[in-house]
């Protein structure tokens, strides 16, 4: 059974579509990517979870219960990190972090003094003092000592510096190894890769992918560099190759995964010298959903 | 090397000018308009020779004293020695406010949001923005003293000369300046805003403390106060300058230290080291009850003294009474005598309206406070967490209950209070204090209101600031003006009976409960339901 389940989640702003139809599961020890432009509605998905916006259609089962009506059980056994940390200026790191783990009940101690240190927190200063990284900090740290079986996530690194990144995700591969499921929402494509299990992208409130990061790439298109003896002969007419760039003597491009095999063929003819496959990064996966229609490659990916 | 320090500061002076033209205009606006008003409003309410005497009178008491300071020239209370009397210890504190506020604005703030970052790493000397700050608002205070003082003498009022009105105005402003340059200095001291200011304010809230001790008491006390020294040129008497020129000086050489600590000092730091805070939340912060309370807890102490000095002072005045209404035809308006009760009873009755109705103010302060918390994003922190969305609202709803009760209890006892020890024969605790909650089920009528507001049209919650101020209108002011009933009868204050004077009307005040309540209820199911923004 799904830890966490969207079904035909939709939500209105007055006319306008936030969400439309919005289907996401997370299973249970499973890193859930979710992506997207600004604007996409990742945040507005993830407030629906939380139940702090009331879904206009649809609906969301947490741990088998719904995300609305019964919050508040669901919520103990649920850590959230928003994007935008806002803390109380009068209040010190280490308050706010007592008062987060104690609102969601159970407290562990060494837990929180241990993730201080991981993360270089002065959990004696105000709040007012703290810079972005440093709030997020505070509230990666609550999140952290308490223990959740589901973990949200909302951009939680954006503020972070290189190394803290690093010890984020020493944390949530350690909560992943533990069976705990996370839902991380980014903008650093490389930490989602190297994180989730699965990802689903979203844009205009709809999600236009989503499945574990081979099945996606199996749907695109694979980056080949080749070096060839003999130029070779109007390879731009060659079926499912497309993006074609001569670097010197070397020639790149990307082929359509199902015709990678008759491709191949072709190009071998010229005798090939150098031959370097690499398969499309998120990255790649990413922009080319961005990018408008006429990219959209023929693998169907949408 | 000057340039090291001083380059580009009239460039900032303008900028600021710019950033703070509104702000300003409208501080001085209110400034000269109140003082040219009252002096006006002077002359209409005491027009004989008589009736100024009769209200000197009334002045020569210690509370009064301690409250608006030494009358000089009580003996011959000519409008000018009024003004002087009444109203110059009161406009003095105001522009040490407007100072404090323009100086920790343009100082420590504006380093903490880290724009003075931005500013210093443009050509800009070390010390330019403090001198651009002080500039403008030494430039607003004379240019307020000006106004103020060629204002007051061009009203041609008998005995207010324009020697005396240039000092009322000079007096204004060499307030001005002293706290100008005191809160430069904790500007450079703190390091944080909230610090500059709430220091200044101690400075402040002292000046008046041991002015007051002083006046009534031990003169030298008085003189150790900035305060004191305005009051100690007897405007409009005798006339004195000398206490001008000691406050400007002292003004300056506290400018000169704070320039000083300012060129010696890093950005962001401050010579008062912050002490750590907290590594651990106290038992009692861990809830939402506590988190509210907490977040409000200086405001709410701030109004809790400030509600119990605003009853203590109207106590201070009902042993005069008598006399006060002899003579005041406007009071004689207000309140039309009823058989079988004293007058101090009936003008109990009507301060309790006024003070219930003030008791309300922080009351809707801190059950607005979940809207601040909301709009501001912090909401979902606990939202998210294992708070049901009845138990903070719930939580902010008692808080606001509590206070009710409190601020409305201090402001009934600090009447009690002085009003006992000055009227002869002293009064009975219990009468005041019943006056006093009879009012408690409108205040929480109030406070249904806003749960209402809050729970259905969250972003209309401040237009219960409107119905109070419509509320003190036609209640306060309803018999002066001659209001319909029915205008009165809109607000929930206007049902309360008037005890002692009335008989208790156990069903209004069993209505307004119940209002109260089902307000309260429906506003909660309305939070349940709704969205939360921020």
């Amino acid at each position: 059974m799904p830890v966490l389940k969207t079904s035909n989640l939709t939500k209105k702003f007055g006319k306008f579509m936030a969400l439309d139809g919005v289907n996401i599961e997370v299973n249970e020890g499973e890193v859930y990517g979710f992506i997207g432009p600004n604007g996409a509605g990742k945040s507005t998905t993830i407030r629906i979870l939380l139940g702090i916006l009331k879904a206009t259609k649809g609906n969301v089962q947490i741990f088998g219960k719904d995300a609305w009506s019964e919050a508040v059980e669901i919520h103990k056994r649920i850590a959230y990190v928003p994007g935008d940390v806002n803390l109380w200026p009068n209040l010190t790191g280490g308050e706010v972090i007592d008062l987060f783990v104690k609102l969601r009940g159970g407290n562990n101690k060494n837990r929180r003094e241990e993730l201080i240190k991981r993360f270089e927190l002065d959990p004696t200063k105000k709040c007012r003092t703290y810079s972005k990284g440093n709030r997020q900090k505070v509230a990666l740290v609550a999140a952290f000592s308490s223990d959740a079986d589901l973990y949200i996530l909302d951009e939680p690194t954006s503020g972070l510096d290189p190394l803290m990144e690093q010890v984020f995700q020493s944390c949530i591969l350690e909560e992943k190894h533990a069976g705990k499921s996370v839902l991380l929402s980014s903008h650093i494509l490389s930490e989602v890769e190297r994180l989730c299990d699965r990802v689903g992208i979203i844009r205009q409130g709809e999600i236009i992918e989503s499945g574990s990061l081979s099945e996606m790439r199996h749907l695109t298109r694979t980056n080949l560099l080749v070096a060839t003896k003999q130029s070779i002969a109007s390879l731009d007419e060659v079926k499912g190759v497309h993006a074609i760039e001569e670097q010197g003597s070397e020639i790149s491009f990307q082929v359509d995964t199902e015709e990678l095999d008759a491709v191949i063929r072709y190009i071998s003819q010229f005798g090939i010298v150098k031959l370097e496959s690499a398969p499309p990064t998120l990255e790649d996966l990413f922009m080319r959903h961005y990018e408008g229609k006429s990219n959209i490659g023929a693998g169907g990916a949408v | 090397m000057a340039g090291q320090f001083t380059k580009n500061t009239g460039r900032l002076l303008r900028f600021l000018l710019r950033r703070d033209r509104l702000r300003i205009s409208v501080w001085m606006l209110s400034l000269v308009t109140v003082t040219l008003m009252i002096a006006i409003s002077f002359t209409d309410l005491y027009a004989t020779k008589a009736d100024r005497q009769a209200i000197a009178e009334t002045m020569l008491n210690p509370a009064m004293t301690a409250m608006v300071g030494k009358g000089y020239g009580l003996e011959d209370y000519t409008f000018g020695a009024m003004m002087a009397h009444q109203m110059l210890l009161f406009t003095a504190i105001t522009v040490a406010i407007m100072s404090i506020l323009l100086v920790a604005r343009h100082t420590r703030a504006d380093e903490e949001e880290g724009r003075i970052e931005m500013v210093r790493s443009l050509p800009t000397g070390r010390l330019s923005n403090l001198l651009a700050t002080l500039s403008v608002v030494f430039m607003t205070n004379f240019l307020l003293a000006l106004i103020i003082g060629f204002g007051l003498a061009s009203l041609g009022i008998e005995s207010m000369d324009l020697a005396g009105s240039l000092l009322y105005g000079a007096g204004l402003g060499a307030a001005g300046f002293f706290f100008t340059a005191i809160t430069a200095v904790f500007a450079q001291l703190s390091e944080n805003s909230r610090g500059v200011i709430g220091f200044s304010f101690f400075v402040l809230g002292t000046s008046y403390m041991l002015r007051a001790i002083g006046d009534v008491s031990s003169e030298a006390l008085s003189w150790v106060s900035p305060l004191g020294w305005i009051l100690g040129t007897q405007v409009y008497v005798n006339n004195y300058w000398w206490p001008i020129l000691l406050t400007v000086g002292v003004s300056f050489i506290l400018c000169i230290l704070a320039l000083y600590l300012n060129a010696i000092r890093d950005l962001d730091s401050g010579f008062l080291p912050a002490k750590p805070g907290k590594r651990r939340a106290s038992f009692f912060l861990q809830s939402p009850f506590g988190l509210i309370f907490r977040l409000q807890r200086t405001g709410l102490i701030a109004w809790a003294i400030g509600m119990f000095v605003i009853g203590a002072s109207y106590g201070s005045v009902l042993g005069d009474l008598d006399t006060f209404f002899e003579d005041v035809e406007m009071m004689k308006q207000m309140l039309t005598p009823v058989e079988g009760f004293s007058l101090t009873e009936q003008f109990i009755t009507m301060l309790m309206s006024v003070l219930a109705m003030m008791s309300t103010i922080p009351t809707l302060m801190a059950i607005l406070k979940l809207m601040g918390e909301e709009k501001k994003g912090r909401t979902e922190h606990l939202l998210s967490r294992a708070i049901s969305r009845t138990r903070l609202i719930g939580s902010s709803w008692v808080i606001a209950m509590l206070v009710s009760f409190g601020m409305l209890s201090l402001a009934a006892i600090g009447l009690w209070s002085l009003a006992t020890a000055s009227i002869d024969g002293g009064i009975d605790l219990g009468v005041v204090y019943r006056a006093a909650m009879v009012y408690l089920p409108a205040m929480w009528v109030m406070i249904g209101f806003t749960v209402l507001l809050i729970g259905l049209f969250p972003n209309g919650s401040s237009w219960i600031w409107g119905y109070l101020i419509y509320s003190f209108i036609v209640v306060y002011l309803g018999n002066l003006m001659q209001f319909p009933d029915w205008m009165s009868n809109l607000s929930p204050f206007g049902h309360v009976p008037q005890i002692p004077v009335e008989d208790m009307n156990i069903m209004a005040i069993f209505i307004l409960t119940v209002i109260a309540f089902a307000c309260t209820t429906i506003g909660f199911i309305g939070y349940q339901k709704r969205d939360i923004e921020g």
